[in-house]
């Protein structure tokens, strides 16, 4: 949080300018030859970090991928001053990355032993590794500073990344870490999804579950540590997670959701890279990270499968069931009073379809008028219902039928209950209009059988008030 | 590389390695068993031989070591102290021989994957490392949990089972181990009347395939219904052996001993079960 406001108030305080169509259509085109090696590396940055990211997401450890990143910034400092003291300009990525990758297992182990030796939780541990570390990394950093050569270094391009700075002989060192990631990936997809589903299951099984970890633990320090360059080490960690995250929304299988969140990924690389190209005064890390963001967004609201719109969509049409079916059965209780009424009631007797008031109808429920009314006009519109005249309503031959089935469905699931379920009768009737909306034919039809009561007229266990 | 691999493959080779004491005849065979928590013992010396084609109860109050008594047996809790021998071998030479049915709420149901996925994760130590799951697996994965009576539900995501239908699921895992020997940890948990009946089916089917099952279990009241074999379980081994002499008042005494209103559910039990 206090990340995203300083990087907030950064970007508010430099002048935003913007580029001219022939500089956008430079970058589109991939014309610029440095604009295509950063576009691309950060596109295929994005893939691994969708693949690796969906298992660090469903391993429940993304804070652990936190932690990492943010430990690795000791050892960019010291890898420097490392490579100056051995007469170098110190600013050469495989080292700078080597010192990274150090650190950054460094502070992971720490955060292993302070979680297995003490009785802190892991969220306590993750949060001393990520604060100190980052601390000393940045106490170090002040320190190398100093030093004659480090003006030219723009070592704090790895704090908020700075796609700029890349040069060839990264773009090859950056495609060929994410690509070797990316394709284990993929090739332990099996072994990895059963580590995250149940990793008790797997170890039982002769799986090494402590040695897959290590391993996806590497895959995700792996991309931390390339992604630093171009993301920088506070936002890489959105880089591994909001992908698979977005990608969650659209899907209930796996290899969908790994297909989708390396997609995304690599899109939100591909944009993010080809914006910041065009907008050079922002840093690079935020600029693909706010194109991640937005993905998410889309995919939290739009996504049919889990996403925002979809479920309260769904919610309403079951609401308005829920209300369709109370209207019918309440209308088909009101016809059986009265043929029990009128002296005839009793078991097989045949109900009438006469008219009836709607205060009666307003009396079986607690509904609220005006919704009652609108319920009505509904189920008018549908021709379940026709006015029979002096404000009376009167089933039509459909609605009888399909009233005659809710209530007998409804009939059938409370005896299921107090028969099955050890409820007292008198607690049924809230259970059962409940479950009653998803009853399925086919459960109808054997709870049919349970019972066996084939009568279509089928006594309520509790009287009908 | 591929020698590493092999060495740490789950099918593995088997290490030869005889547990002497350990007739090979005997499904399970635990000697001297302690096993502890930062250094709070769970379960203490157990001495404990499982006859073959048993259906064996582990009963207990909470906290007794049920759970860890199977963990232990799987090598998924370091032991203290003691062996176990799974037809007198340890249980790394003879996983083949085991399922594995762990607690219902020990993983996230909301995974994205699909009933028929989970089921197909009992062949995954056959298949090794990088092979995927084929049509061979998937008719396994279907034929197990049509055996529990869940066949229809196999493309459904898990999170959109009811609890009796997820149990049901992971029974089916075990099931496409093809095991011989099954450790169930509490499968009627909070399972529907429905789920109950089809795994008291699903347990006396094996039972007549000659399998044996170990299932941690709560229910007092059914326990002499369920289970040929008991083991009463209290940190250490209270009695074992056929339920018919042993579910008595006085071993339930000693088992869940001075557990007040677990006296009286016992007691309730006993009425219950003899009636």
């Amino acid at each position: 949080m206090v990340c995203l406001f300083w990087l907030a108030t950064g970007v508010a305080a430099r002048a935003m300018e913007l580029p001219s169509v022939a500089e956008v259509w430079e970058v589109v085109t991939l014309e610029n030859y440095n604009t295509r090696l950063v576009v691309l590396s950060t596109a295929l940055l994005g893939v691994a970090s969708g693949l690796v990211g969906s298992f660090l997401l469903l391993r429940k450890r993304s804070l652990m991928g936190d932690a990492l990143s943010h430990a690795t910034l000791p050892g960019i400092g010291i890898a420097f001053a490392v490579g100056v003291s051995l007469g170098g300009s110190g600013k050469s990525l495989p080292l700078l990355l080597a010192g990274a990758t150090v650190s950054g297992v460094i502070g992971v182990l720490v955060m292993l032993a302070i979680r297995n030796t003490t009785r802190l939780r892991d969220d306590v541990a993750m949060g001393l590794v990520l604060s100190v570390f980052f601390g000393i990394g940045v106490a170090i950093l002040g320190m190398v500073q100093a030093m004659p050569q480090a003006s030219a270094a723009g070592l704090e391009s790895f704090i908020y990344g700075k796609t700029a700075s890349m040069v060839k002989s990264d773009f090859f060192f950056i495609a060929g870490v994410a690509a070797a990631s990316a394709l284990i990936a993929v090739l332990l997809f099996k072994e990895f999804t059963l580590l995250c589903f149940d990793d008790d299951y797997a170890a039982s099984q002769g799986w090494p579950s402590f040695g897959l970890d290590l391993l996806l633990l590497g895959l995700v320090t792996a991309v931390t540590v390339i992604g630093l360059q171009a993301v920088g080490l506070i936002l890489v960690i959105a880089f591994l997670i909001t992908p698979p995250t977005a990608a969650r929304f659209w899907t209930e299988r796996l290899p969908r959701m790994m297909g989708l969140s390396a997609v995304i990924g690599g899109l939100s690389g591909w944009l993010g890279a080809s914006l910041s190209a065009l907008l050079p005064r922002l840093p690079a890390g935020a600029v693909i990270v706010l194109v991640a963001a937005s993905l998410f967004v889309f995919s939290m609201f739009f996504a049919p499968a889990r996403g925002v719109l979809g479920r309260w969509l769904r919610h309403r049409r079951l609401r308005k069931k829920v209300h369709r079916q109370h209207l019918l059965r309440a209308a088909y209780e009101l016809l059986e009073a009265h043929a029990r009424g009128s002296g005839n009631g009793g078991r097989g007797t045949s109900i009438i379809n006469e008219p009836f008031d709607r205060a009666d109808l307003q009396a079986k429920r607690t509904w609220r008028p005006r919704e009652l009314a609108r319920i009505i006009r509904s189920e008018i519109a549908m021709g379940h219902i026709e006015e029979a005249g002096e404000g009376r309503l009167r089933l039509s031959e459909e609605g009888f039928g399909e009233a005659a089935r809710i209530t007998r469905n409804h009939r059938l699931w409370e005896v299921y209950l107090v028969k099955h379920a050890d409820i007292a009768p008198s607690h049924v009737d809230r259970d059962a209009d409940m479950v009653e909306h998803i009853l399925e034919a086919d459960l109808v039809r054997r709870l049919e059988d349970e019972l066996r009561d084939r009568d279509a007229w089928i006594p309520s266990p509790h009287s009908i008030q | 590389m591929s020698e590493l691999l092999k060495s740490m493959s789950p099918a593995g080779d088997a290490t030869g390695e005889d547990l002497s004491f350990h007739p090979d005849d005997v499904p399970l065979a635990i000697h001297d068993l302690t096993v502890a928590y930062h250094r709070k013992p769970v379960l203490w010396d157990i001495d404990l031989d499982i006859p073959e084609g048993k259906l064996v109860g582990i009963v207990g109050p909470n906290g007794a070591g049920k759970s860890t008594l199977i963990k232990a047996c799987l090598d998924l809790v370091p032991k203290t102290s003691g062996e176990v021998g799974i037809y007198g071998k340890p249980y790394r030479d003879q996983r083949h021989l085991v399922g594995y049915v762990p607690q219902r709420e020990s993983v996230d149901w909301d995974f994205p994957v699909s009933a028929l996925d989970v089921v197909a994760m009992g062949t995954y130590r056959r298949l090794g490392w990088f092979r995927r799951v084929g049509k061979k697996e998937r008719e396994a994965a279907m034929a197990a949990l049509e055996q529990v009576g869940v066949g229809h539900l196999a493309d459904r995501q898990i999170s959109q089972l009811s609890g009796g239908q997820q149990q049901r699921v992971f029974l089916a895992r075990a099931l496409a181990q093809d095991a011989k020997i099954y450790f169930m940890d509490e499968p009627f948990a909070a399972v529907d009347a429905a789920t109950e009946e089809a795994i008291v089916k699903l347990l006396r089917s094996l039972n007549e395939q000659g399998k044996t099952c170990l299932v941690v279990h709560h229910d007092l009241a059914t326990v002499s219904r369920y289970f040929d074999w008991l083991v009463l379980l209290n940190m250490r081994v209270v009695a074992a052996g056929p339920t018919s002499e042993l579910f008595t008042e006085e071993n339930l005494e000693k088992t869940y001993g001075g557990q007040l209103n677990l006296l009286n559910d016992a007691a309730k039990a006993l009425s219950h079960a003899t009636r």
